[in-house]
This record gives C-alpha cells, structure tokens and sequence, in this order.
C-alpha cells in the first residue's frame, strides 16, 4: 500500500485522471475551478499529453468530442456558465454513444450567481442537462480521496457504456486538502474498435446522431434506454450505513454529505437510531437502496445545497407510508451539523401526521 | 482511346442527393479527387457541420464524424491533437461557419491547427430553407430578407476567407468559384493546395467555394451561374489571400 499523501481536491481530481490514461484536456478558465486547467497545463506537457485552453466551453466540449470519437480518453472541467454552454455537445456526445469526462465544480446560479460551494445543478447534471432523452453517467464525490478514485471510475463507466460521464463536485471538495492515497488500480481500458482513425484494413466507419429515417431515432432512443437500465444494474454507487428499528434515515450527497455525517454522529451520540444513505453515482440513482431501507424507517429526512433537487429522486423511490422532508440551503449557505442535528431531532419528535413536506 | 475524366476512387459510386445546378456535388468530387492525388483516403477524416453537406458520408469512402452546427473546426482540433499523422478536413456551409460557428473556426485557423477547411458559400442557409445568411448579397431576397438585405438592419456581407487571411496561424487561404468548367479547375488546384499545406505541417488551410443553390434562389441552374458571376464574384472576388512557404516555426 502506498503512503498516504496531503492534497487538494482539483489536483487529486487531476492525479486520478491522468492515472486513468486521460492525455488530452481542454478547458476554458472559470472559478472556482481553474486550479484545474492550471494544473493541467503544467502536467500535461511534461507527460506528452495535450493541453488547450479552448476560445470557450462550447469549443472545449467540442475538442473533446473530437479527441473522444479518435479513441482517446480526454476531458474538461467547468462550472455552472460553462456547463450549460457545453450541454448542446453533451448532447451531441450522448447521441453519437462517445465517452468523455466532464467535472463540474458547482457554483451558484441562476445566472453568473456566485461561486460559493452549491449543489444547485443537481438536476442538470442528472436529467440529461441538453435536448433530448438522455442521460449522464454522474458521480458525486465527498472527500480528496474519492476525487482521485471517481475520477478513475468515471472514464472506465464512460468508455464501458461509451456515455458521457459527469464528476459534480463544488468548491469545497475543489479546494480542500486531505490526505489522499495515490492508489494504482488496475485500470480498465477497453479496445474502441468504434473509434475514428482512418479506414486503413477496414470500410469506413461513421460517428454520428442524426437518424432520419423512419422509427431509426425511436430505436436509437430505446437502445439508449437500454444502456441506461444496464448501468443502472451494475453500476450503481451507493454507500450505506443502515441499523435496525431506525428512527429516522437521512440522505444527502457530495460535500454536504461530510456535514450529514458529523451531525449523524452527534444524533446517535444522544441515542437517536439514525440511517444513512450517501448516493455517490447520482445517475444511475440507488432508488432500490432508498427504498428497501425505507421497508422499515419511514422517516426520511434529505438535506442538500439547492431548493430541493434530489428530493425528487428521493420521494421517487420511497415505500409507500414514509414522510419525506427536506432541509435545504440554496444559494451558498452551508448547513452547520448543530442544525442539521436540530432538524433530525425535530422530524424524529414530530407525530405521524407532520403536514409541511410529506408526501 | 486515353481516359480524360473519372470518377475519383474515393467517391462512392452513388446518386447525390443535392438539388440540381447545386455545387456542393462538385465540391464533393474535388475533395475526393485531392483524397486520391495524396493518396491519403485510409488516413482521411471528413467532419461535416451541419447544413446540406452534413451527409458527406454517402458520398465519399472515408471515416467521418458529425459535428454539431458551426462547431466542425472543434472537434477537428480534437480530432487532429489526437492523430497528427491523419488529414483531418471540415466540411462547412456559411451558417454554419460565417454565423453560428465565427468562433471556432476563428479561433482553430488562428492556432494554427494543422487541418483543412473546406466552406462552401451560397449566400443562403440551404438546408433549413433559404434564410439569409451572413453571406448574403446587400439587396438580396430570402425568406428572412423579404425585403432585401439591407445593412441598416442586417449589416454586411462577410468575407471569411479575407478576414481569415489576417491571422498568422493561417497558411493557406483562398476563394474560387465553380461557375464555369475553367474555375473549377482552379478550384481543384486550391483544393489539392490545401491538402498539400496540411500534409506539410503548414498550419490552417481555407478554401473558400463561392456556390450556387438555385432552389433557394428561386433560379434554374443556368440563371444561378450567371448570377454567380454577375453579382457573387464583384463583391467575393477570387484570389490567394495568403499562402504560406514555410511553416512558422521553422
Ligand atoms: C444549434 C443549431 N441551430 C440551428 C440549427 C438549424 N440549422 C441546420 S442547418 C442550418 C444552416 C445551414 O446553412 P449553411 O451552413 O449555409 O449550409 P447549406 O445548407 O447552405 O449548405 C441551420 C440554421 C441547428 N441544426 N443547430
């Protein structure tokens, strides 16, 4: 085992791509995630790779569906503005079935907003962010170390269901420094017989997502459906940590889910029986994780940094009976686990029949 | 007997589908003929925007990859930072490169990108039914210039591949036309050039197609090469605008 080493998020994020093969980034600057092309500009070249800072996101989500669609592992980074400038591509790259990694480190929006940590794009992250029926494979991380391990992971799903993979992380996991362990991991490459590299020894071969023929796009959009469904099987990422007879379950994700569990560990040092579920893939979601669990606890409580976005999902995959309340902070407020701890022992006190947020 | 005419090996022995008197065929052809003159079909990559000529891969023997609308000279660029040994071309109408797509292919030719990009220039969006284009003739009708183009409202026709020329990552930047059968001659010699600047690691190649879409311009394909030269070439003229004998960083 190797030792563990200090570091900051975006450069372990950047450590564990360049650990997956990736060679190719391009990127245009924007807070609060340049330390991510700044490091890459310093990396890549020593490693023989290529760095360009694109003219924006809209060409760097380009150059990236480029390098994807000529075989290589490659990606960008951005965050909120930029990521709705590259959601045309995205969706292009969905279509066209071609891997590629893009981190989002999450601002504030709507608008240029502010660049305080944010869960707020949730929901473009996960429902497909472009036109059309699509999906992003979506990690969440929630510590230094998970930014270099999901990394890694994000490009083997991406080239394993050739699908554009999202990490969304914000400014926190970004910025702050833990010690990382700079595993080697067998690393998964698979051939991509599909890639574009001239029609030398074989016909000509054709990436594209325009289908215009008769029921050809409907097919496209179920053999999509199907890849979805087949991801959603085998590789859902989800961390658990379930009791029995619990009063009350809480899930949260990414970095608000570190102050979840300081504020979990602070409930059951009064003796409240709490659960906790930690969706880390937020597409595919662990629906089934949330719902066996709530077979018995019928409290659940979620907690995020936006209005309420993964409470969708959450509410989606409850059992029947359970009462779903929310704890959100939009706009860069982050919760404190005394809060959070306070909203715990309230909704476990609460009777049966607590109007406001129950579905 | 001797044979003076083929068809090129790389162009796929089909039926195109473009409308008649329409040039994009012509351009087709005139890339596959440079395709084979280098030898380079197995190592050739075509990224068509979208417009008409977004089906590019009907027609010509090669390995291509759509790009969305206006972004062709992007995904070259990944394409090309990847596989540097491979000719990499875009294929473009003026929307998609004189509107929506300004900023790639300004900024690609201004990085010097290695690659060739083929524009063809029809005064009009043809694909989505003939609206104006930044190309547009002052005066010209189309169905979003009912009245004619009129540079109060919509400013002026744009010249790419003059405003192309300023920047130092361009090698090679030309226009020609395809009106008469000398022209496409030349046309053929810019095409050929093109594809030898890339082969050279010259840097960024243009060349620039003025075209005819008799649909959309409401005219048979006699009255659009007529209209080609009368009206097109006084505002688009022909020329080498720059060309490039060594690679800058030589
Ligand atoms: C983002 C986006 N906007 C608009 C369109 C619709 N559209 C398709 S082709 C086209 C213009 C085509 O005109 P041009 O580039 O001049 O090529 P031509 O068809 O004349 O060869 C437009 C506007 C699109 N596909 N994507």
């Amino acid at each position: 085992m190797r030792e563990r080493i200090m570091m900051r998020g975006s450069v372990a994020l950047a450590e564990g791509a360049l650990m997956a093969g990736c060679h190719y980034y391009f990127g245009y600057p924007i807070t609060p995630q340049n330390d991510i092309p700044e490091y890459f500009s310093q990396r890549l070249p020593q490693q023989g790779g290529i760095f360009i800072q694109a003219e924006s996101e809209v060409a760097s989500i380009n150059m990236l569906l480029g390098a994807a669609a000529a075989g290589a592992r490659a990606m960008s980074s951005s965050s909120g503005p930029g990521i709705s400038l590259m959601q045309e591509g995205l969706s292009y790259m969905a279509g066209s079935e071609l891997p590629g990694l893009v981190v989002n480190i999450t601002r504030i929006g709507p608008g240029l907003g502010g660049i305080a940590p944010s869960q707020g794009d949730y929901w473009q992250a996960t429902r497909g962010g472009g036109h059309g029926d699509y999906r992003l494979i979506v990690l969440a991380p929630n510590s230094v170390q998970e930014m270099y391990d999901l990394t890694i992971k994000a490009f083997e799903l991406s080239d394993k269901y050739r699908n554009p993979a999202m990490i969304l992380g914000d400014a926190i996991l970004g910025q702050m420094k833990e010690p990382v362990r700079l595993s080697d991991p067998k690393i998964q490459h698979l051939d991509k017989p599909w890639a574009l590299r001239g029609a030398r020894g074989r016909g000509p071969q054709l990436i594209k997502s325009l289908y215009l023929k008769d029921g050809e796009m409907e097919k496209h959009n179920w053999h999509l459906q199907e890849k979805y469904r087949k991801l959603q099987d085998a590789d859902t990422l989800v961390e658990a940590e379930l009791e029995d007879a619990m009063d009350i379950l809480v899930v949260s994700f990414g970095s608000c889910s570190r102050i979840v569990q300081s504020a979990v560990r602070l409930a059951r040092g009064k003796g409240i029986r709490v659960g906790m579920i930690r969706p880390i893939s937020l597409f595919p979601f662990p629906g089934k994780t949330i719902y066996e669990a709530t077979q018995t606890v019928k409290k659940v409580l979620t907690v995020e940094m936006n209005t309420g976005q993964m409470w969708d999902d959450v509410r989606l995959s409850l059992s029947p009976g359970c009462q779903a309340r929310l704890m959100a902070r939009p706009g860069g407020g982050i919760p404190s686990p005394l809060e959070i701890l306070e909203e715990i022992e309230n909704f476990v006190k609460a009777g049966d029949h607590v109007a406001k947020s129950v579905c | 007997m001797q044979k003076v005419f083929a068809k090129p090996e790389a162009l796929i022995d089909t039926t195109f589908h473009f409308c008649p008197g329409c040039h994009h065929g012509t351009v087709h052809r005139l890339i596959c003929e440079a395709i084979d003159h280098y030898q380079v079909r197995e190592k050739t990559i075509g990224i068509p925007g979208v417009g008409c000529g977004v089906f590019l891969y009907d027609y010509i023997h090669i390995d291509v990859c759509e790009a969305p609308h206006g972004r062709a000279p992007a995904v070259a660029t990944g394409f090309k930072r990847v596989l540097p040994q491979n000719v990499i071309f875009t294929y473009q109408g003026d929307g998609d490169l004189g509107a929506i797509g300004m900023s790639e292919v300004v900024h690609t030719a201004n990085r010097g990108e290695n690659i060739t990009v083929i524009f063809v220039n029809n005064n009009v969006y043809g694909m989505t039914g003939g609206q104006m284009a930044p190309t547009t003739l002052l005066g010209q009708q189309t169905t979003t210039s009912p009245y004619g183009r009129d540079f109060q409202t919509d400013g002026y026709p744009i010249r790419m591949a003059e405003m192309l020329a300023t920047l130092e990552g361009v090698a090679f930047a030309c226009r020609v036309s395809l009106h008469t059968a000398a022209h496409v001659k030349k046309a053929r010699k810019a095409v050929f050039k093109a594809f030898d600047m890339q082969l050279k690691n010259m840097g960024f190649s243009f060349v620039e197609f003025l075209s005819a879409c008799p649909t959309n311009w409401g005219m048979n394909p006699q009255q659009s090469v007529e209209r080609m030269e009368e009206e097109m070439m006084p505002y688009y003229p022909l020329g080498t605008f720059k060309e490039r004998t060594a690679p800058d960083y030589l």
